[in-house]
């Protein structure tokens, strides 16, 4: 049996009177791919964000390998070496060329010798089709290209657990599928992740479980077959129903 | 107790005369942006003309203008126009052309970046729902370039009281030379009187200064 | 123009010129460190220290250095606190260029989103190497146009050390128009003088500005 990554107890994250997450419980197996969909304000974002420390929690507790993940824990650069994340908005570090906001962190962070860490780079960038820019910067890579350095830049760090927030959603449509590209190859290679996304389809592809997330609560939490096929809740019927259109060509009407 | 020469203050008419002074630098500052504003968004607007060589002459005088320190420009036309055109410019009269020079120079400055900065989309937009030039102009592109405007010409006159402290060099009997006399008026009776005096004027200055920064600031913040 | 008085006095604006960069250049880098630590205490938002910080950058900002050089040179002295024109140059420079650079950095510091910050804390990184590597390098190139036209603000602002009689090149020219009559040559030197020091610094500054704006961050 596959052990258990990353297990989050009676989280509960509120900003001032506004509950965002309300008892959230949730255990994340190694190799699993987790993709969480839901209504935007239910929180999937901020679930995102307090497993990496970002925003500190009221209640309950994340456990990374038995580790506790708060803002103030004492090793907590350390657990985010093991957690990688990627936001929606890429947020590429503009001043550095794609090689050095790849190798940033690696070097300064993991203090690992820097040849070593510019072959992996290299090689990391190869895979995901961008090789010829390693020397360019952010602002000369088009919304894809810099989602995929994105990735490139948290792979390079080891992390067990990768955390890919709404990574498509700010992109042009034609983009969109280089991203999740390599996304499905990194899910492919038995990577641990934590997916939220609008793109069904995707999700229907790369999940091992689809979450649904709605008011701050998991609401379904099902093999994406069945979440898809046979919503059990009427929140989720309801959430999917907006992805359908009705025909409406008065002049096909009979 | 420490004598902080605070008392010389009191002394006769001595407060009055330090506002009297301070009106003075005020006056002249005022006199200057009634009349640098108005020809300093002419200047503004005509340096967004496409026209090259008046914009090569403008850029010359604002140019110099503006890197030359005030006190330069003081001397040049205090000293400068006696010895060249032979005029005998009084020292109230040459601060105020210079601050006019000035004032217009970093005015028009102002005002060229103000309408610089309101996006190219915004003239197209205003096209594309039939608005003629002026329309263009009169509901959209000035309400927005005013707005960018407004605080900071305010600055500018906050930057313009506190130049006003330069005029003392030039021989105008303002805050800073009432103080001087002051001062030494009462050499013997408050040796100290350079602190309380000194702090006073400092304090003026604030007080005159202050209200119209936060001003500006809460329009700024107000309108961005 | 009587270019025989020039050449003779030359040599005395080239002293008094010297002893405006000397003082500005000085000058200029306490009311970085001054910034530098007033931008840092309100980025933090330390407390205490942060309203003093506010009371400070008003005072000095709303005040004319001329003022607070005859604060600092002839009221000090009377509460026991004496210090000669040369200091008196630099500390009034660093008092009034504090509050200009520390507004210089705190909006570069503003203007880099939070969420760069994040991205670098997630990938482990301390909050002093997100400041050292990602936060400062981006806010540093946004200051420069401020921090450049601060620089030429603070040397233009050096005139006015004759009245605290340093013999800078106001106090020169001054001297000359009082003494020989020679108006026309004496400001002649002084605006040849100005124009030396302060042209190549104007000239940096917009090609610094260029530069960031073709490098265009952001986006």
């Amino acid at each position: 049996m596959e052990k258990e990554l990353l297990t989050i107890e009676h989280l509960k994250k509120s900003f001032g009177d506004n509950v965002i997450l309300d008892d959230v419980n949730l255990t994340v197996k190694q190799g699993e791919v987790i993709v969480i969909i839901g209504p935007s304000g239910c929180g999937k974002s901020t679930l995102l964000r307090c497993i990496n420390a970002l925003e500190p929690i009221q209640e309950g507790q994340i456990l990374l390998d038995g580790e506790k993940i708060e803002p103030k824990s004492k090793n907590l650069t350390q657990l985010r070496q093991k957690i990688g994340m990627v936001f929606q908005s890429y947020e590429l570090f503009p001043h550095l060329s794609v090689l050095d906001n790849i190798m940033l962190a690696p070097i300064k962070v993991q203090k690992r010798p820097k040849d070593e860490v510019k072959e992996e780079a290299l090689a990391l960038l190869e895979r995901v089709g961008l090789a010829e820019k390693a020397k360019s910067y952010p602002r000369e890579l088009s919304g894809g290209q810099k989602q995929r350095v994105a990735i490139v830049r948290a792979l390079c760090m080891h992390p067990e657990i990768l955390l890919f927030d709404e990574v498509t959603a700010a992109l042009d449509p034609e983009m969109v599928r280089e991203v999740l590209d390599v996304m499905l190859n990194l899910a492919a290679q038995g990577r641990t992740m934590l997916i939220v996304t609008h793109e069904m389809q995707f999700a229907k592809a790369v999940a091992d479980r689809v979450i649904f997330l709605d008011n701050g609560n998991i609401v379904e939490d099902a093999a994406p077959d069945e979440f898809f096929n046979h919503p059990k809740t009427s929140r989720a019927k309801q959430f999917l129903n907006m992805f359908a259109f009705d025909d409406v060509k008065p002049h096909e009407k009979v | 107790m420490l004598d902080l020469g605070l008392d010389v203050l009191l002394k006769g008419n001595n407060m009055i005369r330090l506002l009297q002074g301070l009106w003075v630098a005020l006056w002249i500052s005022l006199v200057s942006v009634i009349i640098s504003m108005p020809l300093g968004i002419l200047l503004g607007i005509v340096m967004t003309w496409k026209n090259k060589v008046t914009k090569a002459i403008l850029r010359i005088y604002l140019e110099f203008i503006r890197i030359m320190p005030q006190l330069v420009l003081l001397f040049i036309v205090y000293f400068g126009t006696t010895r060249i055109f032979g005029w005998e410019l009084s020292g109230e009269t040459a601060s105020i052309i210079v601050f006019v020079l000035w004032g217009t120079a970093e005015m028009s400055d102002l005002v060229r970046g103000a309408l610089v900065s309101i996006p190219k989309h915004q003239y197209e937009c205003s096209e594309a729902l039939g608005m003629s030039m002026a329309q263009t102009y009169r509901y959209i592109i000035i309400p927005q370039a005013v707005r960018r405007l407004i605080p900071l010409s305010i600055n500018l006159i906050t930057r313009m009281i506190k130049t006003t402290s330069l005029i003392l060099m030039i021989g105008v009997v303002e805050v800073l030379k009432v103080s001087q006399q002051i001062i030494e008026a009462n050499r013997m009776s408050s040796p100290n009187a350079a602190f309380g005096i000194y702090l006073t004027v400092f304090i003026l200055y604030f007080i005159a200064c202050w209200p119209i920064s936060m001003l500006a600031r809460y329009l700024e913040k107000k309108w961005r | 123009m009587n270019w025989d008085f020039i050449m003779r006095y030359l040599p005395m604006y080239q002293k008094a010129a010297i002893l405006t960069v000397k003082i500005g250049a000085l000058g200029i880098v306490f009311a970085i460190i001054v910034g530098l630590i007033c931008a840092t205490i309100q980025y933090y938002k330390v407390p205490v220290l942060r309203t003093i910080v506010a009371v400070y950058i008003e005072l000095s900002r709303n005040t004319p250095l001329l003022v607070q050089l005859f604060f600092i040179y002839y009221g000090l002295p009377k509460v026991g606190i004496s210090i000669d024109a040369n200091t008196c140059g630099v500390a009034g420079l660093a008092f009034l260029g504090g509050s200009y650079m520390a507004e210089a950095f705190r909006s570069g510091l503003e203007t880099i989103e939070p969420i760069q910050e994040e991205s670098a804390l997630s990938l482990g990184m301390s909050n002093y190497q997100a400041m050292r590597y990602v936060i400062l390098p981006q806010a540093v190139s946004i200051s420069i146009p401020a921090f450049m036209a601060n620089v030429i603000f603070l040397l233009k602002e050096t005139s006015v050390f004759s009245a605290i009689s340093l013999m800078d090149l106001m106090f020169t020219a001054k001297d000359l128009i009082g003494v020989y009559y020679k108006t026309t040559e004496s400001l002649f030197l002084l605006v040849v003088f100005y124009l030396i020091i302060l042209l190549p610094v104007s000239i940096l500054g917009s090609l610094l500005e260029r530069r960031l704006r073709y490098a265009g961050f952001g986006a």
